[in-house]
């Protein structure tokens, strides 16, 4: 535990300290909270299926909702913004927790489309209830969060709100999976059956974690909203939900780090290949074969493995077995 | 038009969307028989076939009916290229891993389909003419009854295929049990193989017959096959009767429920789908009860 806080601490002063002060904000920071904002989607999902081994496809549906629940009732019912973020999260979290006791009795493929189906629903709904929503063409003039006189206006202040909200699901999550629920979630991951049977209540602890990755969702949507104060409705859909399993899964399954890895990957990717624009599609899908095909631990795991090559050819026969 | 015509207009025209997607479900199911997996790029071969089928009309000019033939057999080509350079090589192939898979698939190949055709919709013109046809006081058009004529011989021809042919037989012998059919000396890979080809061809097929009415671009695939799936759900997973009922009901519901309201249409399939998926998760497809190959 000791050295996992050294880690995180070393990881934050980098995140809060370095990064901004190298970039000086500018373009790159804009870039930068977006990685924020993915990496804590990324984590949600992770906790989902990283640990749990449980499937979703219906991430976007989530963040979709805790951004619109945001906007509707800061713009139009004057709420203020951290108490609508606050309510938008516990609603999401309240209708995941509902749904998630029928959705997670399946197993699967058949989880995948039940969550892929939950979230085109929610979707198609947010298009189609156009007097709420503003419909397709998309909800504009959300406030700015504000405490006190600070209005998180500009890229470097929100970089600092959203990363320091980031920090705080990547210590959740660590903490978390360190505990005993992360140990049990494992053990529903390797074998439900046999996680039940050691008195693992793996029905209930499913549709928690379900809530809780809904709940982290909702946050990173109500940030989102409050950022860029405008929301549309195809920032939301199932493509979304496939680019966060792409962060998931190329990142590293079960590893917090590695979701920070898949988001900045898949997050910056775009950036660097903008002559390539249209093409981003078919690397999506290849990556994500390739990436299940060869390297199942993703990018974390192929880290790891080069690293101990290294150490153990560099450090000479005295060292530990390949 | 009184009330009683309205709705066999949309009953006819539910069933003939119904026939479509009876038709993308039973490629899910076969699939599923022989492998066990979920095929998510089911859909992309749909569009493929119909984007083929544009391609080899408009752009070089062949008659329509080897248009459709060559669109078949390309789709069918990928299906197999599909098979053996993305589901064969995984070394454990656990389920959530083949979702992952298939789902990169899809959008791999929806991603080519971008490049090679571009984002535009295209149309195939209708197989014989566009003169309507009445019908007990609706209207339907020639291409309905091809859409209609084409269904029931493919099911015919699956049907038969599974049960009078060597292959069809040891496909179903893969379904019962693969480890079984291949201790038996039935070659199970050759069999996926199989499986692959004959749901894209399947899947080319009703993209290319779908293509006159609804037009087609790179991203239909998704919807499609959704809706596919759900027909094949609704029939337990059947590679027979079920799962075409199950498309023609779903049909029907739509296309009633577009009655209602135009916007939500898309929606009533997957309010569906979780019902089911809900109140009879693993039910529908009790062994004894439906036919499964």
């Amino acid at each position: 535990m000791q050295r996992e806080l050294l880690k995180f601490a070393l990881f934050a002063a980098l995140v809060l300290v370095a990064a901004p002060l190298y970039f000086q904000g500018g373009y790159i920071l804009n870039v930068l909270v977006f990685v924020g904002i993915n990496t804590m989607l990324a984590i949600g999902l992770n906790l989902l299926l990283g640990f749990a081994g449980q499937i979703s496809l219906g991430q976007a549906a989530f963040y979709g909702l805790g951004a619109y629940i945001s906007a509707i009732l800061t713009t139009t019912h004057g709420f203020n913004p951290w108490l609508a973020m606050i309510f938008a999260a516990l609603a999401v979290g309240a209708l995941a927790f509902v749904i998630g006791f029928p959705i997670l009795k399946l197993k699967g493929h058949y989880l995948a489309m039940a969550t892929l189906g939950f979230g085109i629903i929610v979707y198609i709904v947010i298009n189609e209830y156009v007097d709420l929503t503003g419909g397709p063409s998309g909800f504009p003039g959300i406030p700015n969060l504000s405490i006190g006189s600070i209005s998180f206006d500009s890229d470097m202040k929100n970089y600092y709100l959203i990363w320091v909200a980031t920090l705080g699901v990547m210590l959740l999550a660590i903490n978390l999976t360190r505990s005993r629920i992360g140990r049990a979630l494992r053990a529903i991951h390797d074998s439900e059956v046999a996680a039940q049977v050691l008195g693992i209540n793996a029905r209930l602890l499913k549709v928690q974690i379900f809530a809780c990755s809904a709940m982290i969702s909702s946050l990173a949507g109500s940030l989102y909203a409050h950022y860029i104060t405008f929301v549309s409705p195809s920032t939301f859909g199932f493509h979304f939900s496939v680019e966060l399993l792409t962060m998931v899964v190329i990142g590293g399954l079960g590893s917090i780090y590695g979701s920070f890895l898949g988001a900045a990957l898949i997050t910056l990717l775009p950036e660097f290949l903008r002559a390539f624009h249209d093409y981003d599609i078919i690397f999506y899908g290849a990556l994500l074969m390739i990436m299940t095909i060869f390297l199942p631990g993703g990018l974390i795991q192929g880290g790891t493995l080069v690293w101990n090559y290294l150490r153990n050819t560099l450090g000479g026969k005295g060292g530990a077995d390949a | 038009m009184n009330l009683s015509d309205q709705l066999l207009q949309y009953i006819l025209s539910g069933l003939s969307t119904g026939a479509i997607y009876a038709l993308i479900g039973l490629g899910f199911a076969i699939i599923y028989n022989s492998t066990g997996i979920i095929n998510f790029a089911q859909g992309e071969f749909v569009m493929f076939g119909g984007m083929l089928g544009v391609y080899f009309f408009h752009k070089q000019g062949l008659a329509l009916p080897i248009a459709f033939l060559l669109a078949v057999v390309v789709t069918a080509l990928c299906g197999v290229l599909f098979e053996r350079f993305a589901i064969r090589p995984l070394r454990r192939p656990t389920p959530m891993n083949m979702v992952i898979i298939t789902i990169g698939g899809s959008i791999f190949l929806r991603g080519v389909a971008m490049i090679a055709w571009g984002k535009d919709t295209h149309v195939l013109p209708t197989f014989s003419g566009d003169e309507p046809i009445s019908f007990a006081g609706a209207t339907l058009l020639p291409q309905h009854l091809w859409i209609f004529a084409i269904t029931i011989l493919l099911i015919i021809g699956t049907k038969l295929f599974f049960s009078h042919t060597i292959s069809g037989k040891a496909m179903s012998a893969c379904a019962v049990n693969r480890r079984a059919a291949g201790l038996v000396g039935i070659d199970v890979r050759r069999m996926i193989m199989f499986s692959f080809i004959l749901s894209s061809a399947i899947g080319a097929m009703a993209g290319i017959i779908i293509a006159p009415l609804t037009m087609t671009s790179y991203d239909v695939g998704v919807m499609l096959g959704l809706k596919g799936f759900c027909a094949a759900i609704i029939g337990g997973m059947s590679s027979g009767l079920p799962t075409v009922i199950g498309g023609l009901l779903l049909g029907v519901l739509e296309s009633l429920g577009a009655g209602f309201s135009s916007g939500y249409k898309d929606a009533v399939a997957f309010v569906i789908l979780l019902l089911i998926l809900f109140f009879r998760p693993q039910g529908l497809f009790s062994r004894g009860s439906s036919e499964r190959v």
